[in-house]
């Protein structure tokens, strides 16, 4: 049982490490949608839900596969339960709160068999976090992924109307800002201790 | 039906440059950039993913028939994460100073969209043999493209080559390519080298064009 | 004449669909079973050699240890299932005890740090450490492990108990490089400020919570036999 405090892992998760400019997690959509700052906000926001739907099931699936003993079912059953439990979450959404569902739109399909998602889910469990600590931190994942996507879209939206050369117009000058950001974010180390 | 004119060297040269997964068709960037600080680590990983990539796609291939279409996906994912799962335990049974330093991100090939992706764009409509020419081609680009980063960031932010000391005691790490950013900056780099070969590649074809139909006209 | 008609893409029948979901979930478990257990023995193999080597590189003068845990009484027993933290006794090759081993871990700079390090009943002192798991800063944080003037520490890094017998008399505690006065501190490394004070917590927090407990009760410690090597 993991002894660490709500506000220090929710820290650790949104800033210090970072899902995006750490781990590395989340970077398909991180690139593809952050040129604009209002896609950008929706998606944080469907990432968000769904590391929230997800950290649920993850927590659920590992006490049964504990119970059980079958620990190389990890994997698959963390794919397949995630990926259709958010499909059905997706269907009560049209139903119960239409919305939210045009809202959180296209992104909601999107992200489910991202890395953050799936990472998130693999991160907690080898954390031994218990079902509050499991909370907070994906709502820190999901918190710090809008941040890194807002902070990007801010800066290529402003990106786009510059004399960027040719060559490195489009990916490498995401991969570029994604970098600075990165550095940037490194200062947050140590904070909450 | 056209009958396809792909040669099976094709097949597998095509992930080598033109179809790229990790420059040209920008997949799999999760594990490119995090688990490439070292080229021991982006060797092992892309090995792994390599393994997948041929594994899924044969199997993929062969109960192509007998895959309903609508459950298609569902079906590729529980293959994959099969996969997945051996080759976890395979490297934790090989060493588990490896399996440390990748980490969760041997777990994380699952989602790797490179693999679904080539499961669905190829696998699924081609023969077995195919199959697997296309996901070694796909898996040693890979490879190649996670090793020109990882070589990158080892030999700048340690100074080693695969734990060997290259430089004299005096030398100072550029300390950020092993960190997160180092990633982004190393792959940001060999981007823009494969940008401007390609640009140059195109610019080369269009002249041989304008000479050819300068000729003809 | 044998061209079979082309096969129309209409919805699959249940039958399809059950007929494909077992066949591939069969395929995929035994699978994944047959895997598992072809490499348990294997896995559970180098676990035990990496920890064995790392205990022998903390407390060189034991020749087998056992792993021991805590009952509900608070006295020691000889652990039946491998703990998160293992904690363990290390005797020499005529049966005496030698130290104790403690696994301990905590949060440093960048993520969870893991340490091993030996307690030496004699010295009543921490006296031999390694870094088992880190994600420090190469060429930074990640001096704890390698720089030589704060391996010293462990030479003899003060863990004696207070009157009681219930704490550490002092704390374990870092203080910055050089400054040094008592043998219960950590001398620390300039530029690795955050990875060193979390070394000196996660000491400490280890050595509160067993020396205690080692001290009362690991002299008078039955060793099962046989022990491992």
């Amino acid at each position: 049982m993991n002894e660490q405090g709500y506000w220090s892992i929710f820290l650790d998760a949104a800033l210090i490490n970072n899902f995006v400019l750490a781990y590395f997690l989340g970077i398909c959509p991180f690139f593809g949608v952050s040129a604009k700052l209002e896609t950008a906000t929706r998606m944080g926001g469907a990432a968000t839900f769904v590391m929230l739907v997800a950290s649920t099931c993850a927590y659920v699936i590992n006490m049964i596969l504990e119970a059980i003993n079958a620990p190389y079912l990890q994997i698959i059953s963390y794919i397949l339960v995630i990926a259709s439990t958010v499909q059905l979450v997706e269907m009560l959404l049209r139903k119960l709160s239409p919305a939210t569902f045009r809202a959180l739109g296209i992104f909601l399909p999107l992200i489910t068999t991202n890395c953050a998602i799936f990472g998130l889910a693999l991160f907690q469990t080898n954390k031994g976090y218990g079902f509050t600590q499991a909370i907070t931190y994906a709502l820190g994942a999901g918190a710090g992924f809008a941040l890194a996507l807002v902070l990007m879209a801010g800066v290529r939206e402003k990106l786009d109307l510059a004399d960027v050369p040719q060559l490195v117009k489009g990916t490498a000058a995401a991969l570029i800002v994604a970098g600075v950001l990165s550095m940037g974010f490194m200062g947050f180390a140590g904070l909450g201790r | 039906m056209a009958l396809k004119k792909t040669s099976p060297t094709d097949e597998f040269i095509k992930g080598l440059w033109r179809d790229n997964p990790v420059f040209i068709q920008v997949l799999g960037m999760c594990p490119a950039l995090a688990v490439s600080n070292t080229a021991i680590n982006a060797l092992a990983m892309g090995a792994a993913t390599t393994f997948v990539l041929v594994m899924a796609g044969l199997s993929v291939s062969l109960m192509r028939n007998f895959i309903p279409r609508e459950a298609r996906i569902v079906s590729y994912i529980c293959i994959i994460a099969t996969f997945v799962t051996c080759v976890d335990y395979a490297i934790m049974a090989i060493s588990i100073e490896l399996h440390r330093a990748l980490g969760a991100f041997i777990a994380l090939i699952v989602v790797n969209c490179l693999i679904l992706g080539r499961s669905e764009a190829f696998a699924s409509k081609n023969n077995p043999g195919r199959a697997i020419l296309d996901g070694l081609g796909m898996g040693v680009g890979f490879t190649f493209a996670l090793f020109f980063i990882g070589v990158v960031r080892e030999i700048l932010g340690s100074g080693t080559l695969f734990g060997v000391e290259l430089f004299p005691e005096g030398f100072q790490t550029w300390t950020i390519f092993v960190l997160p950013s180092g990633g982004f900056f190393a792959m940001a780099g060999w981007l823009l080298v494969v940008n401007w070969i390609r640009q140059r590649q195109d610019d080369a074809a269009k002249q041989a064009e304008e000479t050819a139909r300068e000729a003809a006209s | 004449m044998n061209t079979p008609a082309p096969v129309e893409r209409k919805r699959t029948s249940a039958w399809e669909m059950y007929r494909a979901i077992v066949g591939i979930g069969a395929f995929c478990a035994l699978l994944i079973v047959s895997v598992f257990n072809a490499t348990a023995a294997r896995i559970a193999d180098n676990k035990a050699r990496f920890l064995s080597k790392a205990v022998a590189q903390v407390l060189p003068a034991s020749n087998s240890t056992v792993e021991v845990s805590v009952d509900g009484s608070g006295a020691l027993v000889a652990a039946t299932e491998s703990a998160d933290l293992p904690v363990f006794l290390g005797y020499d090759e005529g049966g005496e005890l030698v130290g104790a081993v403690i696994t301990a871990q905590g949060m440093g700079y960048a993520d969870n740090i893991r340490v091993l390090y030996a307690y030496s009943f004699e010295k009543q002192a921490i006296t031999g450490f390694k870094v088992l798991e880190s994600k420090e800063t190469p060429g930074l944080g990640d001096k704890v492990e390698i720089e030589p003037h704060f391996l010293a520490n462990f030479d003899a890094l003060d863990a004696r108990l207070d009157e009681d017998g219930s704490a550490l008399a002092n704390a374990i505690v870092t203080v910055k490089e050089g400054e040094k006065t008592d043998a219960w501190q950590l001398d620390g490394i300039t530029g690795a400020t955050i990875t060193s004070v979390a070394i000196g917590e996660i000491l400490n927090a280890g050595s509160s919570a067993w020396v205690p407990v080692l001290e009362r009760h690991a002299r008078a410690f039955e060793a099962p036999l046989p022990m491992e090597e």
